[in-house]
C-alpha cells in the first residue's frame, strides 16, 4: 500500500560524500608558551600551529519530504557539525549537500544578547532569523506567552542577564520555536526547562513537524529519537555508520553503547 | 511512472525507485534543490542584505545599548567616553607639547576635538570590523543571513557612537564662538561619504580578521600611527610650513581619507577655519575614498561570502 506514495518520493536534502574538517590555531603543541608559539611558526612546513579536525567523512544520504530523520552517535560524533552543513552555515572540504529551500537550525542562542531585556532579545532574535517587523509584531505576545517567562512577574523587561538559566532557555526555545520552517533542524531542543515546559516544547515541535517538510533531530534520548522519528542515521567518528528504520538502528546502536 | 516498484517486490529496506542509479548531482538537478550554502550573485547578495536593514539597524543599536548597560551612569556614557577622549588630548598635545602651532589660539580645542571624534569614528570602525566575523562565530555559525550584516552593523554602530559624540561637539563650538549656521549642514555629506569609506575598510578587514584572527592585535598599532600620521591634533601645512619639503608632499598627506574627512568637517563646523587650510579638490577625494573603499570592500568580502564561519 505504501508503493503508491514511494514511486512520488521528493528528495529534499542530498548529501553527497561530505567531508567537513575544523582547522583550529594554536591548538598543536601542549606547551602553550610564547616560544613555543614562536619556534612553531619558525618551523617550516604547511600545518604551522593550526590543526585539523576531520568532523565528518564522507557522509552521503538522501532525505525525503515528509521524513523525520534522527540522529545518532557518542559525543563528538558529528552529528551537530553535520546539521551545520546541511543548513549551510558550514563550509564543507569536499563534497557537496543539495537543498529545497533554505533549511533552518532551531536555535537563536548566538543571536541575543545578556544585557538587553526579554523584550528586545525577542525582536533581535526574531529579526537575525529572517522575520520581518510585521510578523514579530504579530506573534510577540505568543513568544511571551508559551516561554512562560510573564508567570512569575514582569520578568519580560527586565536584562536576560537577571533570569535563571532555565527561564533563559524557554525564552530562547520560544523565540527559535516562533518561526515556519521548510527543512527544519533540533539539536537536542528538547530538554530544555522544567517537566511543564518540556510537554509544551515536545508539542510544539510536532506541531511544527506538521508544517515543515522534513526535520532532522539530533538528541542523547533514545526515547524522544523512537517517539519522533521514523528513520535514523548513526554516525560514529565522522562516518556513517548506519542509516535505516528507527527500530532497527537504535537496537544496534544499544548494542554498540551497551558492551 | 513507476514501473520498477510492482505488489512482488520484497519490502527492503531501500526501496527501488526511478531515481535509482541516478547521481546526487542528476537526483538535485532533476527536484530543482539548490547547493546549500553557496554564494549568491552579487545582485542577490545585495537583496538579500537590504532584506535584512532591520536586522543590521536592531543588531547596531543592541550592541551600542549592551555596552554600558552595566554602568550605573548608564547611557550617560555614551557622551562622557569621547568628552573625557578629547580632555586627555588636549592636556597632552594643546598644553603639554604645543601641537597647536599654526592655529589660532581660539579654534584649537574645537579642531582637537573634531579631529579626535572623526577619526575615533574611522579607527572604531575598522577595530569592530576585524572582529566581526571572528568574533561572532557563534551567530555566523547557528544563523543564516548575509554575513556582511555584521561588518556593515558594527560600522553603522559606530556611526550611532558618533552621533552622540556630535551632541558634545555641538556644545563646544558654541563654547568656543562658532554658532550654528547654513555650512553646518555641510556635515550630512562628509559624514555620510566617511561612513561608506569606513564600512568598506570594516568589510575589507572582517573578511582578513576572519582568515587571520591576529590582525586583531595588530592593527591598533597600525591606527595610531595612521591617527598620528594624519594630523589629527596638528595641521599638517602649518607643520610642514618651515620645513623644506614640497608642495606636492603637503597635499599627498592632506589627501589621505583620514585627513580629507576630518578637515571638512572641521571647515563645515568651526567659523575661523576657512578653505585656505584645505588642499585642492577636497571633496572629489572625498567621494573617491568613500566609492573606492566602498565598492571594493563589498565586492572582496562577498567573494568569500560561503567559507565564513570555518575554523
Amino acid at each position: 500500500m505504501a508503493e503508491a506514495t514511494r514511486g512520488e518520493r521528493v528528495p529534499t536534502v542530498i548529501a553527497d560524500d561530505l567531508h567537513i574538517v575544523y582547522r583550529v590555531n594554536g591548538a598543536r603543541s601542549g606547551k602553550g608558551s610564547a616560544t613555543a608559539a614562536l619556534s612553531r611558526i619558525l618551523k617550516r612546513g604547511e600545518d604551522r600551529g593550526v590543526r585539523k579536525v576531520h568532523a565528518v567523512r564522507g557522509v552521503s544520504f538522501v532525505a525525503y519530504r515528509g521524513e523525520a530523520i534522527g540522529l545518532i552517535g557518542s559525543n563528538g560524533s558529528g552529528k551537530s557539525t553535520l546539521l551545520r552543513a546541511i543548513a549551510g552555515l558550514l563550509p564543507a572540504e569536499s563534497g557537496r549537500v543539495y537543498t529545497d529551500g533554505q533549511p533552518s537550525l532551531l536555535g537563536v542562542n548566538a543571536a541575543l544578547m545578556n544585557d538587553l531585556t526579554g523584550e528586545r532579545n525577542v525582536i533581535l532574535g526574531g529579526l537575525a532569523m529572517g522575520m520581518s517587523r510585521e510578523q514579530i509584531k504579530e506573534r510577540y505576545q505568543e513568544i511571551v506567552d508559551f516561554s512562560g517567562i510573564n508567570e512569575k512577574g514582569d520578568f519580560i523587561t527586565l536584562p536576560m542577564r537577571t533570569y535563571s538559566s532555565g527561564m533563559a532557555a524557554r525564552l530562547r526555545f520560544s523565540i527559535a520555536a516562533a518561526k515556519d520552517h521548510d527543512v527544519l533542524m533540533i539539536d537536542e531542543a528538547l530538554a530544555t526547562g522544567d517537566r511543564k515546559f518540556q510537554k509544551r516544547s515536545e508539542a510544539r515541535i510536532r506541531e511544527l513537524r506538521k508544517e515543515a517538510g522534513t526535520v532532522f533531530l539530533v538528541s542523547h534520548n533514545n526515547k524522544s529519537i523512537r517517539d519522533t522519528c521514523d528513520r535514523v542515521l548513526w554516525l560514529e567518528r565522522g562516518e556513517l555508520r548506519m542509516d535505516g528504520p528507527t527500530d532497527e538502528v537504535l537496537k544496534e546502536y544499544e548494542k554498540f553503547v551497551g558492551k | 511512472m513507476s514501473e520498477t516498484t510492482h505488489d512482488g517486490t520484497v519490502a527492503t529496506t531501500r526501496p527501488v525507485s526511478p531515481d535509482d542509479g541516478l547521481t546526487a548531482a542528476q537526483l538535485a538537478d532533476k527536484y530543482g534543490l539548490s547547493v546549500s550554502g553557496a554564494r549568491p550573485s552579487l545582485v542577490e547578495y545585495v537583496r538579500q542584505l537590504w532584506d535584512r536593514r532591520h536586522f543590521i539597524l536592531a543588531f547596531s543599536r543592541a550592541k551600542l545599548t549592551a555596552q554600558y548597560s552595566q554602568a550605573k551612569l548608564g547611557q550617560l556614557w555614551q557622551v562622557a567616553t569621547p568628552l573625557l577622549n578629547a580632555a586627555v588630548y588636549f592636556f597632552i598635545f594643546g598644553l603639554l607639547l604645543g601641537a597647536r602651532r599654526g592655529i589660532p589660539h581660539d579654534i584649537y580645542v574645537p579642531f582637537l576635538v573634531t579631529g579626535v571624534f572623526v577619526f575615533t569614528f574611522t579607527q572604531s570602525s575598522v577595530l569592530a570590523g576585524v572582529r566581526a566575523i571572528s568574533g561572532n562565530l557563534g551567530l555566523v555559525r547557528a544563523l543564516h543571513f548575509p554575513r556582511a550584516s555584521l561588518p556593515v552593523s558594527f560600522a553603522l554602530q559606530q556611526l550611532q557612537q558618533l552621533l552622540f559624540s556630535m551632541i558634545v561637539l555641538v556644545v563646544i563650538m558654541i563654547g568656543f564662538g562658532s554658532y550654528p549656521r547654513l555650512a553646518w549642514l555641510l556635515v550630512v555629506p562628509a559624514l555620510l561619504l566617511q561612513f561608506v569609506f569606513n564600512t568598506g575598510l570594516a568589510l575589507i578587514f572582517a573578511r582578513m580578521g576572519s582568515k587571520t584572527p591576529d590582525l586583531a592585535q595588530l592593527m591598533p598599532f597600525v591606527m595610531r600611527t595612521w591617527m598620528y600620521a594624519s594630523g589629527v591634533m596638528f595641521s599638517i601645512p602649518a607643520m610642514l610650513a618651515d620645513k623644506d619639503v614640497p608642495g606636492w608632499l603637503t597635499d599627498i598627506l592632506q589627501w589621505n581619507p583620514a585627513a580629507i574627512y576630518m578637515d571638512l568637517i572641521r571647515f563645515a563646523l568651526i567659523d575661523g577655519y576657512g578653505s585656505s587650510y584645505l588642499p585642492p579638490h577636497v571633496w572629489a577625494f572625498a567621494l573617491g575614498w568613500a566609492v573606492l573603499a566602498g565598492v571594493v570592500g563589498f565586492v572582496y568580502f562577498w567573494k568569500a561570502e560561503e567559507r565564513y564561519g570555518r575554523g
